[in-house]
């Protein structure tokens, strides 16, 4: 895909942007401290990156897929972590409500998220039901002035202790099975009942703090609901395929970066009397990183381009996180390698980027997920 | 209240500069980008509309691909882009050049609030004369390499640096401000800036449109009109690396007595 006029000129903005403020002390704190960095945010905001796909109406840049796309690859090309900070509201934050959101909920919710006001994020993953999101267990018990009592515990969710708002996914009938009957809330972090766990320890991305959410008989009213009541894992899947695609731009993102750094490091590097990229050993691993990044990139701006022509996108996206997401790892994989023992030392970029590279494949549909999704469309 | 900002897109001579075999610059070689110091002029211009209401017009001479250059100052900010473009016009050196932007600013209209901010000099040809001859040929005043800009109704007070100091300088609008890289920090585009882009207003004026206003003489622009030519452009042989000394002024002082001795100096 050839990027037009408009696209190739945000990219140079994002590019840009992170060339300039991603700087490597910004990037040693957030690694060292774990904290979210609230500078770069505002800075984030102020520019505009957090409303890329909000609407203009809800106070975004109403931008398109492949220019979310974009914004997160060119992100990720310098820090991954920090391309998460301009994700969430564009993708699992204010999807939820730009899919299914009533008109006031839209007004409410969805400027301030874009102006990076207010922190929205996701929180669908629980202890016992991960790939297997029917087994949600958090209870949603409705009331008699048609209010909810919300109960149960959600882990892993990224941006949780700096959230304001979270989208919840919770059982409303539990006489329905697997996946059906649940619904999704938009839960203010503030409520009585709501609670944190401690912050994990990842191995990568670290800087976009994560935790568990737990609910004890949070009193949500009937306008927390989202959409209609009982559908919320169909509005869960949808974000999700919406949000896949950003992961996979993150995918690329990573790539692009490994592979940049491997070219440099490659040509000032000596052995044997001369730079190692003069080995056909090292040059070829290049030729397939560069080879795997391309191909990743063009599966990732073509899934884009058909979410953006209002297609059925949803195999496209699958492909494009499966292939990215694991082009990502293989990429990052040979960048450490031409580093030699370098790129066992954090003190070189690819040491980050390997480890950030690891969650690629797990979040947002694993690997596997994704062959299901891809296998199931083929086979049905 | 206009205010012009004059903007060239210039080859980026921080990489290696690429010369053609009969001395002139290769600028296809090289990647095109906007001069540094008018990126300040027209974070100057976008600071002062915030305080007032003002209409940021961002003007250029240059070829067609210039266009490009100017959606990005539209996504900065500016308001309406002006490219002056036509094959009359090319090879034009700083007294060509300043006819023909003063013909254009001319054309559009200036009025007695209005501006017009350049950036210091381009960095291809470092002549820093375009701004001040504008401002000549427009009989306005000019003040140069301003660091700091204060509005107060129509009376601008600019400091201005000097090799050993500054002064302040207080002018009336109209005029012309050149800026230099202390006056600002340069803002990126905006997100929602590079997306309605493509809707303000970039007009282009070409040979017909300029080849009556008065200040523009037709037999002075162009290649051959120029009254410069360039003979040959090369890049600098690199000179030697400086040594830095560390340590105390006394220590310091001592290790470069030392080197001088040592070169038979002193």
């Amino acid at each position: 895909m050839i990027l037009d006029q408009k696209h190739l000129r945000f990219q140079k903005l994002c590019r840009q942007f992170a060339e300039t403020e991603f700087t490597k002390d910004l990037l040693d704190k957030l690694e060292e401290t774990g904290d979210f960095d609230w500078d770069i945010f505002r800075k984030m905001s102020k520019y505009g990156f957090c409303g890329v796909k909000i609407p203009k109406e809800y106070g975004g840049a109403g931008g398109d897929y492949l220019s979310y796309a974009i914004l997160v690859e060119e992100f990720a090309r310098v820090s991954p972590v920090l391309s998460i900070y301009a994700n969430t509201s564009n993708s699992l934050g204010g999807g939820p409500l730009m899919l299914a959101g009533s008109e006031e909920q839209k007004q409410k919710y969805l400027p301030p998220v874009a102006r990076g006001d207010k922190i929205m994020v996701f929180a669908l993953t629980e202890p016992g039901a991960g790939s297997d999101a029917g087994g949600t267990t958090t209870r949603a018990e409705e009331q008699a002035d048609g209010s909810f009592i919300l109960n149960g515990r959600k882990t892993f969710i990224s941006g949780a202790p700096v959230a304001d708002y979270c989208i919840v996914f919770a059982k409303t009938d539990p006489k329905q099975k697997g996946s059906r009957g649940i619904s999704m809330f938009v839960l203010d972090m503030k409520l009585p009942g709501v609670s944190l766990g401690k912050p994990e320890h990842k191995m990568g991305i670290i800087g976009y703090p994560t935790c568990d959410v737990i609910m004890e008989d949070v009193h949500v009213p009937a306008d927390a609901l989202v959409g209609k009541k009982d559908k919320g894992f169909g509005y869960a899947m949808q974000t999700l395929d919406g949000g896949r695609l950003g992961m996979a731009a993150q995918g690329v993102g990573i790539a692009q970066g490994c592979l940049e750094e491997a070219v440099k490091y490659s040509k000032e590097r000596k052995q044997f009397g001369r730079p190692i990229a003069n080995f056909q050993a090292i040059s070829f691993m290049l030729a397939d990183m560069a080879t795997e990044t391309e191909a990743a990139r063009q599966l990732v701006y073509h899934a884009a381009e058909l979410k953006d022509a209002g297609k059925d996108a949803a195999m496209a996206c699958s492909i494009a996180k499966y292939f990215a997401a694991e082009a990502a790892n293989h990429v990052a994989y040979k960048a450490v390698q031409i580093h030699g023992g370098y790129g066992y030392i954090n003190e070189y970029k690819v040491e980050r980027f390997y480890r950030d590279a690891r969650i690629v494949p797990i979040y947002e549909g694993t690997s596997q997920v994704q062959q299901m999704v891809i296998s199931g469309m083929l086979l049905k | 209240m206009k205010i012009y900002v004059c903007v060239k897109q210039v080859p980026d001579t921080s990489g290696v500069v690429a010369v053609n075999p009969d001395g002139t610059m290769n600028r296809a070689k090289m990647p095109a980008i906007i001069n540094p110091d008018d990126l300040n002029a027209m974070e100057a211009a976008l600071q002062l509309k915030e305080k007032e209401c003002a209409t940021v017009v961002a003007v250029s001479m240059g070829p067609p691909q210039a266009g490009e250059m100017m959606r990005e100052l539209l996504a900065m900010g500016a308001d309406e882009a002006v490219l002056i473009s036509g094959r009359e016009f090319g090879g034009s050196d700083t007294f060509a050049t300043s006819q023909i932007i003063a013909g254009a600013i001319h054309h559009l209209g200036i009025k007695e609030e209005d501006l017009i901010l350049c950036g210091r000099q381009a960095i291809d040809g470092d002549t820093a004369q375009v701004g001040p001859q504008i401002a000549e040929k427009l009989h306005l005043p000019q003040v140069t390499y301003a660091t700091e800009i204060i509005k107060e109704g129509n009376t601008y007070t600019v400091k201005r640096a000097l090799e050993d100091g500054y002064m302040s300088i207080q002018v009336k609008s109209p005029c012309l401000i050149t800026c230099i890289k202390e006056l600002n920090e340069p803002r990126y585009m905006t997100v929602e800036g590079v997306f309605s882009a493509d809707e303000k207003p970039l007009t282009v004026l070409d040979y017909e449109a300029l080849k009556d206003e008065p200040l523009i003489e037709t037999e002075t622009i162009g290649l051959n009109g120029s009254p410069t030519n360039i003979f040959k452009s090369f890049n600098p042989p690199v000179k030697g690396k400086g040594e830095m000394f560390v340590g105390s002024d006394k220590e310091m002082a001592m290790q470069l007595a030392e080197k001088l001795a040592e070169k038979h100096v002193i």
